[in-house]
């Protein structure tokens, strides 16, 4: 079933066109990819999906809802969560409190009960607090709730934003570079991580990456962007040996010379 | 099992109460010692009688009126600190608004005794509802304000809200100058008289000739804001939408994309401030007894060099620069007077007040205590 939907999607700005008719479609409880060189358009992409940007044109439908023209917490509210390229933590924050961030949406905290601290307030912000210590021990942290976000070691940092991204208890869950920076071996137990939130929680991932080893090894369906346009989709093997993904990497010099040597 | 500093009675009474009252007696300490000190230096300079003995004998009751007043410049600086955290602008018309509450307390207490039942109301009563007028009015104020000259400006050059701040101030004095010679046709609101707050509770102190003498009104004063800093400490530190307003201070667009709507929370942001500016407002009249509408000026420059002393965008700094900045020019008037031998008078303190701006511009442009809840992670 199709979650995601998007139709002729385009954003500018001024003359720069940086999503160029993007159509594309994410299938419930899929991984799906999106890659491209530098420049491509795919935070953009991104940022249009989430509310971010209002795109000019297309539609977007998730759910079978319109996400046109909604704010971004109110996109966050159908159920999408996301983390960012570079880390967008809360960094003067505790670890706990910012996954608490995640859960806005749905800890209820009515005005009565908040100034007189009763047994239904305690009892939400109790299982709160412990959804955040599972959470925090399933993406592999330990003992740091207490910590302040920023003091936190780069990978940490990581986890923590995908954390917070599932305390929102998405459908979708949007990676943007979630291996960026890190070494093979941290890379390794991200694709670990990823798949089991797919697996256990039922949660369709759709990310963009630039590291082939685990956009090959995860992804089991993948877009091609460039110059804002998607030049190409479909399983890692067909998108491996795409002439137009080649070039769009390489250059067409070099495709011509890969092509050459096959 | 969880940990003392967990307790919420600990973590949202105790503790900022404790905090509020080390920064008190820490400053007035600090302060006291340092004026000691320099009667010790000018005792020499005075000849017609003992310096120190005289320093001495008024210090309790410059510590008492600095603390009071300090409370009133902490809880209106609240207002510059939290807005200024969320949106990193100046609020120059906070004054503004803590001066509408101020009258509209004044104005309420008037009204009662127009009607004639304010010498059989009970007094304390009669402070409470004023209060809570000015906090509704002001919180309301201070939200349609932001609509209307604010929140079109979201996204324009940091200046430009700035100016917009400053039209919105001199616009709502002369509004309330308008509504009040409509209406009244006097610009001066004065406070009625009443209930017995100018009387004193008299404290005998071992050691002491005299006993120490806490006007009533002072403890109210200082027991309101001692009220509003705890509610405001844990409406930012233990609710949701204190997470919210912690989280939009930081990363507007994350907070947004955690689902968090942000002007619902900007709004918000401004409502407390204004609320705190509103309570603020009936302390400060109850203070001053006359209002006027461009009484406001001068105590919201003073809040905001108090935001500025403490760190702006801190909360905690904005409770230690009005303590600070309070307490200083509680000093300045008593002492320049007594200290120059009367070169300079207690008119001379607003010069006090801002000296400290620029020095801590120029020593410390983060403040005492740095800033944190606008720190952008």
């Amino acid at each position: 079933m199709t979650l995601l939907n998007t139709t002729n999607v385009v954003k500018r700005f001024g003359g720069l066109v940086a999503v160029n008719k993007m159509t594309f479609s994410v299938d419930e409880g899929r991984i799906v990819s999106i890659i491209g060189p530098n420049g491509a358009g795919k935070t953009t992409f991104f940022n249009s999906l989430t509310g971010i940007y209002k795109p000019e044109e297309g539609q977007i439908t998730f759910k079978g809802q319109s996400l046109i023209g909604l704010r971004p917490d109110q996109v966050a509210a159908t159920g999408i969560a996301r983390t960012f390229q570079n880390i967008r933590l809360f960094g003067s924050m505790t670890v706990i409190e910012n996954i608490l961030v995640g859960m806005h949406i749905q800890l209820k905290q009515g005005g009565l009960d908040t100034i007189f601290r009763t047994r239904k307030f305690n009892q939400e912000e109790n299982d709160a607090e412990q959804r955040a210590k599972d959470l925090m021990e399933y993406v592999g942290l330990k003992n740091v709730g207490n910590e302040l976000a920023r003091n936190l070691p780069y990978g940490g940092q990581r986890r923590i934003e995908i954390a917070r991204a599932l305390a929102a208890n998405p459908t979708l869950l949007l990676l943007d570079e979630p291996t960026a920076g890190m070494n093979p071996n941290e890379s390794e137990d991200a694709i670990k991580l990823f798949r089991r939130i797919r697996d256990d929680k039922g949660i369709t991932i759709l990310m963009i990456e630039h590291d082939m080893r685990v956009v090959m090894g995860i992804s089991e369906h993948i877009s091609v962007m460039d110059y804002g346009e998607k030049i190409a989709e479909g399983s890692p093997a067909e998108i491996r040996s795409n002439q137009r993904v080649i070039e769009a990497y390489l250059g067409r010099g070099a495709a011509v010379a890969h092509e050459q040597k096959a | 099992m969880k940990s003392i500093t967990e307790n919420p009675v600990y973590k949202f009474l105790l503790f900022p109460i404790g905090q509020i009252l080390i920064f008190a007696l820490g400053a007035s300490v600090v302060l006291s010692l340092v004026t000691v000190l320099l009667a010790f230096i000018f005792k020499f300079n005075v000849t017609d009688f003992d310096l120190v003995e005289r320093t001495m004998l008024i210090l309790p009751q410059v510590v008492i009126n600095g603390v009071t007043i300090g409370f009133v410049y902490a809880t209106i600086a609240l207002g510059y600190t939290m807005v200024y955290g969320v949106l990193e602008f100046i609020n120059f018309s906070h004054s503004e608004i803590f001066m509408v509450g101020g009258i509209v307390g004044i104005q309420l207490m008037a009204y009662f005794e127009h009607i004639g039942t304010l010498a059989t109301m009970n007094e304390y009563l009669v402070i409470a509802l004023a209060i809570i007028l000015a906090m509704v009015v002001s919180g309301s104020l201070a939200v349609v304000v932001e609509r209307l000259a604010y929140k079109p400006l979201r996204g324009a050059p940091k200046l430009v809200p700035l100016i917009s701040a400053i039209g919105m101030s001199f616009f709502l004095q002369d509004i309330v100058r308008l509504i009040l010679s409509l209406t009244t046709g006097e610009f001066n609101v004065i406070l009625p008289k009443f209930g017995t707050f100018d009387e004193f509770w008299k404290l005998a102190v071992p050691g002491m000739e005299d006993p120490l003498r806490i006007q009533i009104k002072s403890a109210i004063m200082v027991g309101v804001a001692v009220l509003m800093l705890v509610g405001l400490n844990y409406l930012v530190n233990g609710t949701k939408v204190g997470k919210a307003i912690r989280a939009v201070a930081q990363d507007r667009p994350s907070a947004s994309l955690m689902g968090i709507n942000v002007n619902q929370i900007i709004s918000i942001t401004f409502l407390v401030g204004g609320t705190l500016g509103g309570a603020a407002g009936v302390l400060f009249a109850l203070k001053a007894t006359k209002l006027d509408p461009f009484s406001g000026f001068f105590p919201g420059l003073k809040a905001f060099t108090s935001a500025v002393l403490g760190g702006i965008g801190n909360l905690t700094g904005a409770l230690l620069g009005g303590l600070v900045l309070g307490l200083l020019e509680s000093f300045a008037a008593s002492y320049l007077g007594i200290f120059t031998n009367g070169a300079f008078g207690a008119e001379y303190k607003d010069i006090f007040a801002f000296a400290i701006l620029i020095l801590v511009l120029i020593f410390r442009p983060s403040g005492l205590l740095g800033q944190t809840v606008g720190q952008k992670a």
